[in-house]
């Protein structure tokens, strides 16, 4: 055991474990002290103060997160001193910020707001010398970058630096002129920049936000020409509920179905039904590389590693642009049901797709970009017309009134919107590699995966890099070839896990066969476009939330999703076939590394 | 662009490819080239594998490191509280006014880039400017117009 060190905080003894902070052990107690700089996920800055407290025998003040506690301090976190230096420097703050809260995005979710309120910052203290020539940055699919609301905190960068590992961001010039900013202060579309949002997610303040789309939605929906549908993925139904009142870990499927027909999308879908359909295509372009592997004795890339996470695959396009014949061809849940919904569905419905708009309700950043990708036009349309974060439809779903904590539950629309519980798990880390396993065992074998109630435990859970394997024994003849092999996964999360694996590939020590990789920590339900904030405690309840809906679900494994059935019999005929092909795979390119 | 590579090949073989040999690499360059380029940069992130935008954050941090002026004479004001308090403004509009550039610009053909710059140590003689390794102190409009006039003359 960790040894323990005693200290007294306003007047509370406290025990805990030697080397965690001041701030910590205030935690433990249940001390409230404010912070800015300061992330669960990060490491140390303490370049913000705000978090300073008294420290008995010293003189000056004690930055709360950056110190260990150590045996016998006395600290005081609510003295004059202390109140007259945090206020102090929250005026100094707003002094150099583009204060325009009404007109802000995260206004009602900013910390700076919030800290701003609290200590009622008169605006008079200071001059103000906010720096008038601040463009917005604009450029990229996904992100939005206005350096006139940044605190320069640093969170960003140590998110992209340590949780990423692509050090898109850093902190450029000195002095009053330092800002947070890009390689030459090119623009976020010409750098190297993975669109994963996580940026977003862990700025306090208005400074980074995702690209928005909704007035152009609202748009949509207002004419009577256009027929608009959404489909939702996974994570947003666990999310949602925390920016319109509900406790964290919520799940508010039946809310959100019904609150986006009461706003007038003309079909509410569920990207859960792609979800079971990427993981038929994924699980058969797995077994056909086993066997060109060890039937034919093919030279082909395996490990074979998923794509479902835009992210992910702009990473390794960068990063890794030798290595893509890893990646699945498999386009995300998102594109496919794009290409789907101007094809399958709109034949269907017989709705002519060029009055189509379709629009993915997602909990992610990168699929902004991803939909506005030039190859994403198979059906002959563009795919996927606008991606939507969770924190916009929360947004749209305050704009339209609706009392969401009093709403009746309905059921998504079909066609298109049934699916497994396999669907369901894609939205945490580890769930693809468990959908994906739970039907390609029992294609090989005729039964179910041998774990109980199809719970594949050891793949799931928050640890950055996982492992399991799977021992294939009385196969179907048809898969003979695969009679007692022992076949070894991986799952990744946050790309510096991400970066690991693929160094094990590169220096040709992988032993893996397939991989799942999310771009984000915690898979998407940790996604750059989920409510602000996440941190492991959030990401934990979502990921709970997922699984209960996953035993919730009568059909629990992709193959034996009814509409997925249906649509091989009435259009796609079969697995990797032509159709498959055209519409639900695609392909990467190599892309500059620095 | 060749030539970069071959720069920054030399100086990571002397320096060697960990993070802390960034800085003595950057230096190099800047010595034989007198700034920092975009490809130059660029070619040091690829040899260390670390992202541009962290070479660009060093570069920028240091004010004898240039990334953008790439005048032959690259004269650097004391822009610190003792110089600036001292009348560095006059000195820096008789600069402009001389040069026909402002802060931050370099003069057609490249001959003078005019910068400011972090104390020199000279803040008893102040104000204080660099014409690149020299060092004219006290400084009054009148005599920047003979220092600077000079230059023109003789130092092409
Ligand atoms: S970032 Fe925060 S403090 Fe700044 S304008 Fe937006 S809401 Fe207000
Ligand atoms: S952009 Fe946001 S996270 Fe980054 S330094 Fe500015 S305020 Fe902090
Ligand atoms: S979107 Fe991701 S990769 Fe891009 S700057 Fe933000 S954290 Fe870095
Ligand atoms: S939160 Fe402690 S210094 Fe910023
Ligand atoms: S303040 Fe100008 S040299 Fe020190």
């Amino acid at each position: 055991m960790a040894e323990l060190v005693k200290l007294n905080i306003d007047g509370i003894d406290v025990q805990i474990e030697k080397g965690q902070s001041i701030l910590d052990a205030a935690k433990k107690v249940n001390i409230r002290i404010p912070t800015l700089c300061h992330h669960e996920d990060l490491c140390v800055a303490g370049n913000c103060r705000v978090c300073v407290v008294e420290q008995e025998g010293r003189n000056t003040l004690t930055p709360s997160c950056a110190t260990p506690a150590e045996e016998g301090m006395v600290i005081k976190t609510s003295t004059p001193k202390v109140r007259r230096a945090r206020k102090d420097l929250m005026a100094l703050l707003v002094s150099e910020h583009n204060t325009q809260c009404t007109t802000c995005y995260r206004s009602t979710n900013c910390e700076l707001q919030d800290l701003a309120a609290e200590y009622n910052v008169d605006n008079n203290i200071y001059l103000s010398v906010l720096k008038e020539d601040l463009e917005i940055d604009k450029s990229s699919w996904s992100i939005e970058k206005d350096d006139s609301k940044c605190i320069r905190c640093q969170r960003c960068v140590r998110t992209c630096a340590e949780l990423q590992h692509v050090n898109a961001l850093a902190v450029t010039e000195r002095g009053r002129d330092m800002k947070i900013s890009t390689f030459m202060h090119l623009p976020m579309n010409e750098i190297v920049c993975t669109n994963c949002g996580q940026c977003i997610t862990h700025c306090p303040t208005g400074a980074l936000t995702e690209r928005r789309y909704y007035d152009e939605i609202w748009e949509a929906i207002d004419d009577p020409e256009k027929h608009v549908v959404i489909n939702t993925a996974p994570s947003v139904r666990v999310a949602l509920g925390e920016m319109l009142g509900f406790p964290v870990g919520t799940r508010v499927t039946g809310k959100m179905v019904t609150a986006l027909k009461k706003m007038g999308f003309d079909s509410v879908l569920d990207t859960d039904f792609s979800a079971d359909l990427t993981i038929i295509e994924e699980a058969n372009e797995l077994l056909q590389r086993l066997k060109d592997a060890l039937v034919h004795k093919k030279d082909v890339a395996l490990p074979m590693i998923t794509s479902c996470s835009p992210g992910w695959v702009k990473f390794i396009e960068h990063m890794y642009p030798e290595h893509l014949a890893h990646l699945s061809s498999c386009k995300s849940p998102q594109q496919m049901f794009g290409a789907l919904t101007k094809t399958y569905y709109a034949e269907k419905k017989g709705i002519d797709p060029s009055k189509i708009i379709s629009v993915a309700g997602m909990p992610c950043a990168a699929k902004k970009y991803e939909a506005n990708r030039p190859e994403m036009r198979d059906s002959g349309y563009h795919d996927v017309d606008a991606g939507l974060t969770t924190r916009e439809i929360g947004h749209m779903i305050k704009q339209s009134g609706i009392n969401f904590l009093e709403l009746e539950d309905s059921n998504f629309d079909s066609i298109m919107g049934e699916s497994s519980g396999a669907g369901v798990i894609f939205g945490a880390t580890g769930g693809v590699m468990e959908a994906a396993l739970r039907t390609a065992y029992f294609v090989i074998t005729g039964r179910p995966v041998p774990f109980d109630n199809l719970n594949i435990t050891p793949v799931r859970g928050l640890k950055g890099i996982k492992e399991t394997s799977v021992k294939f024994e009385n196969c179907l003849p048809e898969y003979s070839f695969l009679e007692g092999v022992e076949a070894k996964f991986a799952i990744a999360h946050g790309l510096i896990n991400a970066r690991q694996i693929m160094d094990q590939i590169v220096a040709g020590e992988s032993p893996y066969h397939f991989i799942e990789i999310m771009a984000c920590p915690g898979g998407c339900i940790g996604g750059g476009g989920q409510p602000i904030p996440t941190n492991d405690e959030i990401r934990k309840k979502r990921i709970k939330a997922i699984y209960d809906e996953d035993m919730n679900k009568p059909i629990r494994m992709s193959h034996e999703n009814p509409e997925i059935i249906k649509i091989y019999e009435d259009f796609l005929q079969k697995p990797l076939g032509e159709k498959s092909h055209h519409l639900l795979h695609t392909k990467y390119r190599k892309r500059k590394r620095y | 662009m060749a030539e970069v590579k071959e720069l920054v090949n030399e100086l990571v073989d002397k320096y060697g490819r960990e993070r802390k040999s960034l800085l003595p690499i950057l230096q190099g360059i800047h010595l034989e080239r007198n700034y920092l380029s975009k490809e130059a940069m660029l070619e040091v992130a690829k040899q260390l594998d670390l992202s541009a935008a962290e070479i660009y954050g060093t570069a920028s941090f240091y004010s004898f490191l240039d990334t953008k002026a790439d005048g032959k004479y690259k004269i650097r004001v004391c822009k610190s509280i003792t110089c600036e308090m001292k009348g560095k403004s006059d000195i820096i509009k008789t600069l402009e006014d001389m040069l026909k550039i402002k802060v931050g610009e370099t003069t057609e053909g490249k001959r003078f880039s005019l910068l400011e710059t972090n104390c020199l140590g000279l803040c008893d003689q102040g104000p204080a400017m660099l014409i690149n390794e020299e060092y004219y102190t006290k400084l009054t409009a009148a005599k920047v117009r003979k220092i600077l006039g000079e230059y023109i003359r003789n130092k092409y």
